[in-house]
């Protein structure tokens, strides 16, 4: 920045640094990766969705010629697991398996081919369970045996059961309740990119390069698995073909190469086929919900009543979190005085799910936002005029203790009618338009295991005129490189192409927790700040005592610092300081709430988005086809606006996917199509123009005022489908994805007189706990907390 | 990741030499085309083949008569649909050949290859370890039908998008055996049966498809898919009609998808001959055609609903047929125009 307050870089389209590399196939991915002597290792997988492994047989595996290594779970049984409170997982089993897909062996050779040949001849023997394959299933007593040998009862995984406020007497002082049940379908996130992992074991040191969104995670499950203290194991992640949230935990082939490789002395490599990534998953929890709501004759809620069943699949990944996250955030967007959250996560033989891109918050929304939309239509009002009454304001804090900064959902709101045209839209049959907003976390405001360490670390280092920034995070696609160049060469009046960047090198790079929870922008990035002041600081003042002039004189801008160029700058503070390091950390503040599970949800910052889809819908045949969407995210500050829009069409192309295909289903156990070309998901033609408007509210605490970009704006979009179907068709379709055969039931349905409506008929019943009551927070707190920012 | 299983590759210089040598390999051997439909079934073993004979020699031209044209085996699907000929004079078949799966693979496919392409059954098209988990199926390693477990025949669904529209048009085959060469209708190149698709020998190659179009001939593919590109057909229908001033003097339609052969609606051809083409006329026509349409739970969405989108798809293909003028470019009215 220069003195004058005007930006050098931020806030201008400039390309990603890694641009060519990646678009010109450059880029060194896992799967890229051939060291000499490399083995090739495949998986052998359960074909049983629920069994008790009796035996193993791999002796005929081990004699194939080319055969190198095979092991089964025997070989790693230590259990770990991405929370700490489920280390419930293996990298290969040997008791039990739980979900088609499950690892049982694995075999290391000097082709994939022979690899594969070896795995198809191992034999086991299995005593087969009857399976669970969904949340009905799940809540009641077990055929045979119950999946996993905690939570319950059943096969329940975890309940929780939070009231802030005084909810019975919020719905006493309503003039108008409404229940309505939803559902929202598991869905998976189809990286281009297939997981891949190859790993050495040199003087006792294993190097791992993966295709992972988080080196810190897979260093810890490593160490814990393999019984090898962290400093003896290194974790790269390789340049990323995508993640989406799927690749946020450590996995089975990650732990096998490591081992594979430390057995053989080879290299060896593991490259997921497309059918293993969907049983990798770790996707979008099915979630059923059944919400209540009251609101005065005005529409202004009075209480909300809220509840979740997730399907979690096999194992826990991050379900604890995502419970709690079906809960967290309906508060941050509508100003909801008294809340009940009760929700239920369940085991289930299917591959487990986890983090998808809105982690457990895009199925509460589409809830949320249907449901206000339909107490709008009892009342009389404009669904977007009774949701604007509700909005949270900037700088409050909301009845679960959640701290609201920024906030641009009116402005959001407003940009996208206007640019819509919705409250003057075309109302023939067929034709509609439907509205709906979000809000998502800039990272998490807690670590997924307790440590008081930053959540994000940068370190500068300066010599010949050359500027390194090393940090742990990890550019999945999303463009966190660029913005870590962009922040360190705005602070020293550089281009983001001069910096150079050593990210995501458990062995050089200080530590950051990951791309996921879009946090990096906000906590590395308020990292990089930091270490790049602290750099801007020694060069100013070695070039100020060189002009013999005030630091406060120095103008650092276009490559020059004072009188100097950059290079010659960094001559005189090195001749100054000596060697050229600097560095910053990020912690976010202390935000939870005095009650337990208040860790998740609390966030420094939250983007809000609002979005308006228009769309046909054919009442003959159910077919839609949305012509255009019009999307307006408050991220605060835009960094890079070409990088925002990026993420905001990505969003918004993911969000139609779940809207209308995308679909995890199973047929007798076994995931109904594992492949790209039968697990339906958008093509280049079944993208509508979209139209991004970038609002900015400048955080207070954000690098430069920036918030998250990267999850937030695919919320809005399903309901706003689905709103939109409404207005075409006048048939709710209260479950995602909206398949043209069920706009045809719906409308069938209403023609012989029963509700216009498809979706879950009911919600089960689940023995939640009696609900821990919290306090909510003084209302007075909200302007206490904005001074104290 | 999915890998190719070992094979030879085989470059006969002619057809007779490729048939030859198909009739020696037997079963074990395969002909190889654009590949777009082979190679991701060999990777995930729904063949097993030691030799793929290449017929990287098939005439890639097109040749106009004036009431027919001759379209060389090799002519890519790209070619085909982008044919000035083909879509001026064979409207219906250029917008078939452009509608099957996606630019890339219509640039390597080919009209034989789609004319001989592999039925479809989402039992079936999964890999080796996925089939083996679910249990193999009689189409590959089993032997029972997973989609009918009580039936005796596999019911794979045919899904070749210009097969239906070159038996509208009358469409020949040129098929060169280790003996000899001979001519087929495409209304008989198929047999009603998932696994035994094609009735022609194995050992024949497909060398050319003659297509033959009346006086002022009408056509229209449509078809039905979840997406604007790459999937295969839900349902689709070809349409041929001959008009005589608004009479429906000749028509053939003929149905995607919907069986394990292409079938032709014929009850609802017998019901157009002769009648005034008008929106009555043609709902009633769709209906009937609809009627033998048997989809089962074996492909995309479900069953009833691709029974139910049968009408709409015939219904469409009529309309276009019929509001055509020859030779004027047509817009799709299908879900989604490519």
């Amino acid at each position: 920045m220069t003195s004058d307050g005007k930006f050098g870089v931020i806030g201008k389209p400039l390309q990603k640094v890694d641009a060519v590399a990646k678009v010109t196939g450059r880029a060194i991915y896992a799967d890229d990766m051939l060291l000499p002597r490399t083995l090739h290792c495949r998986i052998l997988r359960s074909p049983h969705p629920h069994a008790r492994i009796l035996s193993i047989d791999t002796s005929a595996a081990r004699r194939i010629p080319g055969v190198q290594a095979v092991i089964t779970g025997a070989d790693l049984p230590i259990k770990f697991g991405i929370l700490p409170v489920t280390q419930d997982e293996r990298a290969l089993e040997h008791e039990k398996v739980r979900y088609v897909g499950d690892p049982i062996a694995a075999v290391a050779a000097i082709d994939e081919e022979i690899a594969a040949a070896a795995c198809d001849a191992i034999s086991v023997e299995y005593e087969v369970l009857e399976p669970v394959m969904s949340i009905d299933e799940a809540l009641a007593a077990p055929k045979d045996e119950r999946i996993q040998d905690y939570g319950g009862p059943h096969n329940i995984h975890k309940l929780v059961a939070l009231e802030f406020g005084d909810v019975e007497a919020g719905f006493a002082q309503a003039d108008h309740v409404r229940e309505d049940v939803f559902f929202f379908q598991g869905n998976t996130h189809l990286p281009m990119e297939q997981h891949s992992a190859i790993a050495t074991y040199v003087d006792g040191r294993i190097t791992l390069w993966s295709s992972t969104q988080v080196v810190h995670y897979v260093h810890r499950a490593l160490s814990k698995v393999l019984e090898l203290p962290m400093s003896r194991i290194r974790v790269i992640g390789a340049a990323h073909g995508g993640g989406f949230g799927g690749k946020t935990d450590p996995f089975a082939h990650e732990i096998i190469v490591c081992k594979l490789a430390m057995l053989t002395g080879r290299p060896v490599k593991c490259t997921l086929t497309r059918e293993e990534v969907f049983y990798a998953h770790r996707g979008r929890h099915p979630v059923l919900m059944w919400v209540r709501t009251g609101v005065t004759r005005d529409g202004l809620i009075t209480a909300m009543h809220f509840r979740t069943a997730l399907d979690g699949g096999a194992y826990g990944s991050y379900g604890v979190a995502s419970t709690f996250y079906t809960g967290a955030l309906q508060t941050v967007t509508y100003d909801i005085p008294a809340y009940r959250f009760e929700g239920c996560r369940v085991f289930t033989n299917k591959p487990p799910c986890g983090p998808k891109r809105g982690h457990g918050t895009p199925q509460p929304r589409f809830a949320l936002e249907l449901h206000l939309e339909k107490i709008a239509h009892d009342l009389g009002i404009d669904p977007v005029d009774l949701k604007r009454r509700n909005f949270v304001m900037p700088h409050t804090r909301t009845v679960n203790w959640m701290r609201v900064t920024s906030c641009g959902l009116e402005e959001c709101t407003e940009r996208v009618m206007t640019a819509s045209g919705y409250a003057h839209r075309d109302k023939r049959p067929g034709h509609g338009m439907g509205f709906a907003i979000s809000s998502y976390l800039s990272g998490a405001g807690t670590a997924i295991y307790w440590n008081d360490m930053p959540h994000s670390e940068v370190q500068i280092k300066v010599d010949r005129g050359g500027v390194t920034a090393y940090c742990g995070a990890m550019d999945i696609g999303q463009g966190s490189d660029s913005v870590l160049a962009t922040i360190v060469a705005e602070e020293l009046g550089l281009q983001p192409a001069d910096v150079r960047l050593v990210t995501a090198d458990t062995d050089t790079t200080p530590i950051d927790l990951g791309s996921y929870s879009s946090r990096v922008t906000f906590m590395a990035g308020n990292a990089a700040i930091e270490a790049a002041r602290k750099m801007r600081g020694m060069l100013i003042e070695a070039v100020a005592a060189k002009m013999k002039c005030d630091a406060a004189a120095v103008e650092v801008a276009g490559g020059r610092i004072g009188d100097f160029s950059f290079q010659e700058a960094s001559v005189l503070a090195e001749g100054r300081f000596g060697t050229l390091i600097s560095a910053g950390s990020y912690t976010p503040p202390k935000l939870a709430g005095p009650y337990k599970g208040s860790g998740v949800g609390p966030s420094p910052a939250y983007s809000y988005s609002a979005c308006v889809v228009d769309l046909e819908a054919d009442a003959r045949t159910g077919l839609v086809k949305v012509n255009r969407i019009w999307i307006a995210h408050d991220v605060g500050r835009a960094i890079n606006p070409l990088l925002v829009e990026g993420q905001v069409e990505g969003s918004v192309y993911m969000g139609l996917g779940e809207a209308l295909m995308e679909e995890q289903a199973f047929r007798k156990g076994l995931h109904k199509w594992p492949s790209m070309l039968e697990y339906k998901s958008p093509t280049f033609l079944d993208m509508p123009e979209v139209e991004t408007f970038i609002v900015e509210t400048v955080d207070p605490e954000g690098p430069y005022g920036a918030k998250e970009a990267g999850q937030g704006p695919l919320l809005p979009v399903p309901p706003a489908v689905c709103s939109a179907v409404y207005d075409a068709l006048g048939v709710w379709i209260d479950e995602v994805p909206v398949t043209p055969e069920k706009i045809v039931e719906a409308l069938r349905r209403r023609a012989k007189g029963e509700p216009a409506r498809f979706g879950p008929a009911r919600f089960p019943s689940i023995p939640y706990p009696t609900a821990i009551k919290v306090e909510p927070p003084p209302r007075e707190m909200d302007r206490a907390a904005t001074s104290s920012i | 990741m999915l890998r190719l299983p070992r094979f030879k590759y085989l470059r006969p210089k002619n057809a007779r030499e490729a048939a030859r040598m198909a009739a020696d390999l037997g079963p074990r051997a395969m002909f190889v085309a654009g590949g777009t439909d082979l190679f991701p079934k060999l990777k995930r073993r729904q063949f097993d083949v030691e030799t793929l004979i290449a017929l990287d020699f098939l005439p890639r031209d097109i040749h106009n008569g004036s009431s027919e044209c001759v379209v060389g085996a090799g002519v890519t699907l790209a070619s085909a649909a982008s044919n000035e000929h083909l879509v001026k004079s064979f409207t219906g078949y250029a917008q078939a050949a452009g509608l099957v799966s996606s630019p890339p693979l219509r640039n390597a496919g080919t009209v034989g290859g789609n004319l001989c392409v592999d039925t479809r059954c989402n039992y079936y098209d999964m890999t080796y370890e996925w089939r083996k988990a679910a249990g193999f199926c009689m189409k590959k390693d089993g032997d029972i039908c997973l989609v009918a477990p009580s039936s005796p025949r596999c019911w794979a669904v045919s899904s070749s998008d210009t097969a239906p529209m070159a038996i509208a048009l009358d469409g020949v085959v040129g098929l060169t055996g280790p003996d000899g060469e001979r001519e087929l209708p495409v209304s008989v190149l198929y047999r009603d049966d998932g696994m035994d698709y094609m009735a022609k020998q194995a050992s024949e190659v497909v060398t050319s498809l003659t297509l033959s179009a009346g006086r002022d001939m009408r056509t229209a593919y449509v078809k039905l898919r979840r997406r604007g590109s790459i999937d295969f057909p839900i349902a689709g229908a070809a349409v041929a009609l001959q008009l005589d001033g608004d009479e429906v003097v000749r028509c053939r339609i003929v149905l995607s998808a919907v069986a394990s052969h292409p079938l032709e609606a014929t009850a609802a051809e017998d019901f157009l001959k002769g009648k005034r083409v008008d929106a009555e006329t043609i709902r009633e026509t769709a209906d009937i055609a609809a009627k033998p349409a048997k989809p089962l739970d074996n492909a995309d969405l479900s069953h009833f609903w691709r029974k139910r989108m049968v009408h709409v798809v015939v219904e469409q293909a009529l309309l276009q047929a019929a509001t055509r003028t020859p030779g004027s470019t047509v817009k799709l009215l299908g879900q989604y125009p490519e």
